[in-house]
């Protein structure tokens, strides 16, 4: 019975990942080495049980890593999977440069503010993501709530080309991701015993030097954890470049969305996709790392 | 009790007018909006002493200690270290250190480097920290664990990292939190040794703070019982125990049989307590002397009250009774005993015999007597 039980408790949650992403995975994995084709769907070959073995023979043969090849040699795809990281870093920097004085802040609040402020991190959600995207272009474009608001101060005689540009992009992810970052670092930074920075005064360190000798190391894991949790759908992010971005913002999502949907090349976009996952996977399994250090350092 | 010995003899420099003391809590108050943790407190501490603040929790004091160590400003009144007034001198440059109750080492750091830390940030040269830190290490017997990290090691070593790490620098002055809170029994008494030996070798001046009246009397030298606020009294232990100056005292301290009555002063002055019709007065000694009439409290140990089943001759304070409830402790017995007009009074005795021969039982009529000097007349 027990056995019964702990097989199907384990069964659960595995079947579940095995239908929603290891099958969908092995698909697109099987589309990226396949050939376009003017049909539907728009690849070449198809699977087609009834041919037999033979049948399935020939369907293997025909798989081949044509695409992989092709996105090497074709310079705009490394150009677009680099500016990708380059954005996603700095805007994970940035995030962190925002997000670490807002949960700081939100540690030191009396307790009674807490869970208001929690709340007001957590209220954006409530908006739909796209309508949220939508309203920073009302904000930043050349007749925008911000261009508005800068000449009539006087700030700026001219208004100013923010929409369409990478800075708008950064200010679209710093501002979407922002919660990823603050609760994690406020998690670590709640559970913080103020008596340590006491101690740290009491055995004369400064305020400031306080804050990086000890609080600073002790909340590392909620800035890594943070910093992952923005970093890995950055990368990834189509909307925000799409909408936001420039012609010349290039990020590997908006490269995906255009080969898959403008060219309709199944097989070449799902050659990126398989690649970003691959350059996913390493910063992926590098956080499961740090949780599990974590993990193991409450024990 | 911890007996500091002097080449002089004795240690008690309060009793000494020359004697500077280290610390001087002028009508010190601290409040907290409407809340007054401190109230008009005036309190002197000397070099070398090992000094207990013992209350209840929220009798302020912790706020006191915090008070020293600079992370609480008095409201009113000055706190002298040294003849200084210390209240604009932050935490981080006071000769002071504290151990705090929940020890708080970094967890980040290991054994070593938490010791290290304060060091780090003194005036200390760097090539002389790590025999500083190899010193503290070996007085807290803790070499073996230098490289640890705090979660590795046990509750009892954890201490000993605070109390090295407090004592690295070499302080004027160390505040212990509550320090042996967190430990069990046994090694809470060991450790309260080892304590005052480090104290006595360090010759640091050491302030503690406890609800744990055992404690308090085991390492101090003096302790001051503190009430909302207030110092109620500051003597050496043994004074405390047996004369305390109000039933406050007498009852935090250890156990007691209070009996209220009036006071009567006898022809020649003898103080006496009238505490029912048609009851022998009792007969006990009294500190400030006060006019007849005056409410007071009689206050008697158990331990120095006498049972037995016979009447004894020439003894004024006696009483008869029922035997109520015995505790058996194994060295000590206490009886509960029921007088006929319903107070209950704690008698302790030694079980010098064996269990099977103790003369008395549940139910048996006993007496209980004690001396004209064992018990005390309080006033308030």
């Amino acid at each position: 019975m027990t056995k019964l039980r702990r097989f199907i408790l384990i069964f659960v949650p595995y079947s579940w990942l095995v239908i929603l992403f290891l099958v969908p995975f092995g698909i697109v994995l099987k589309i990226s080495l396949s050939d376009i084709a003017i049909a539907r769907p728009p690849y070449t070959p198809i699977l087609d049980l009834s041919t037999g073995w033979a049948g399935f023979k020939e369907y293997l043969s025909q798989l081949d890593f044509e695409n992989f090849v092709f996105l090497a040699e074709d310079r705009l795809y490394f150009l677009a999977y680099l500016s990708s990281l380059k954005i996603a870093l700095i805007s994970t920097v940035l995030t962190l440069i925002v997000g670490y004085p807002i949960a700081y802040g939100m540690a030191k609040a009396p307790n009674h503010w807490r869970p208001t402020l929690m709340m007001l991190v957590i209220l954006p959600f409530w908006t739909s993501f796209l309508i949220r995207v939508y309203a920073w272009m009302g904000i930043l474009s050349q007749e925008g709530f911000l261009n508005q608001f800068l000449l009539w101060t006087g700030l700026t005689s001219a208004p100013l080309t923010i929409l369409n540009t990478d800075i708008a992009v950064y200010i679209g992810i710093v501002y979407t991701y922002l919660p990823f970052m603050i609760l994690p670092i406020y998690a670590t930074l709640e559970k913080l015993d103020d008596s340590l920075i006491e101690a740290a005064e009491d055995l004369g360190c400064s305020r400031l030097s306080a804050f990086w000798l000890v609080t600073a190391p002790l909340s590392k894991p909620g800035v890594i954890a943070g910093c992952f949790l923005v970093f890995i759908p950055a990368l990834g992010e189509f909307v925000i470049p799409s909408l936001l971005g420039g012609s010349d913002t290039i990020m590997i999502g908006k490269v995906l969305w255009d080969e898959f949907f403008s060219n309709r090349d199944w097989p070449v976009a799902s050659a990126v996709a398989i690649i970003l996952l691959l350059l996913l996977v390493i910063p992926i399994i590098l956080f499961q790392r740090n949780e599990q250090k974590n993990r193991e350092a409450n024990q | 009790m911890a007996q500091t010995q002097h080449p002089q003899g004795v240690f008690a420099p309060w009793d000494d007018p020359a004697e500077k003391p280290i610390i001087r809590f002028q009508s010190v108050s601290k409040h907290f909006g409407d809340f007054t943790a401190i109230d008009d407190l005036t309190l002197d501490i000397y070099s070398r002493e090992f000094f207990a603040l013992l209350g209840p929790s929220g009798c302020g004091k912790t706020t006191l200690m915090r008070m020293l160590a600079g992370f609480e400003a008095p409201s009113e009144g000055t706190i002298l270290l040294d003849d200084k007034d210390i209240a604009a001198v932050p935490p981080n440059q006071r000769a002071v250190n504290m151990m705090f109750q929940s020890y708080a080492l970094f967890p980040h750091l290991n054994v070593h480097d938490n010791i290290a830390f304060g060091l780090k940030r003194s005036s200390m040269p760097k090539t002389e920290i790590p025999a500083r830190v190899d010193e503290m290490l070996r007085l807290t017997r803790l070499e073996k664990f230098a490289k640890r990290k705090p979660h590795q090691i046990s509750g009892g070593q954890r201490q000993r990292v605070a109390l090295a790490r407090s004592l690295a620098k070499a302080p004027k002055l160390l505040l212990l939190d509550e320090p042996l809170g967190a430990l069990d029994k046994k090694l809470r008494n060991d450790t309260q040794f080892e304590l005052m030996d480090i104290q006595e070798r360090t010759g640091t001046t050491f302030v503690i703070v406890t609800h744990d009246q055992e404690e308090a009397m085991t390492v101090a030298s003096r302790i001051a019982v503190m009430d909302e606020g207030r110092i109620v009294q500051v003597d050496t232990p043994d004074r405390i125990y047996e004369t305390p100056n109000a039933v406050y005292v007498a009852d935090f301290i250890g156990d007691v049989n209070l009996v209220h009555g009036k006071l009567h002063n006898d022809d020649q002055g003898r103080p006496s307590v009238h505490w029912g019709e048609g009851r022998t007065p009792i007969v006990g000694s009294m500190m400030d002397p006060a006019p007849a009439g005056t409410e007071v409290h009689f206050a008697v140990r158990p331990e120095k009250i006498n049972i037995g089943t016979e009447r004894p001759r020439d003894v004024t304070n006696c009483v008869r009774g029922k035997i109520l409830d015995i505790a058996y402790l194994g060295n000590i017995s206490t009886y509960h005993v029921e007088l006929p007009s319903g107070e209950v009074f704690k008698a302790q005795a030694t079980n010098s015999r064996r269990i099977a021969r103790r003369s008395f039982t549940w139910e048996d009529t006993v007496w209980l007597w004690w001396s004209d000097t064992a018990g005390i007349i309080l006033t308030r």
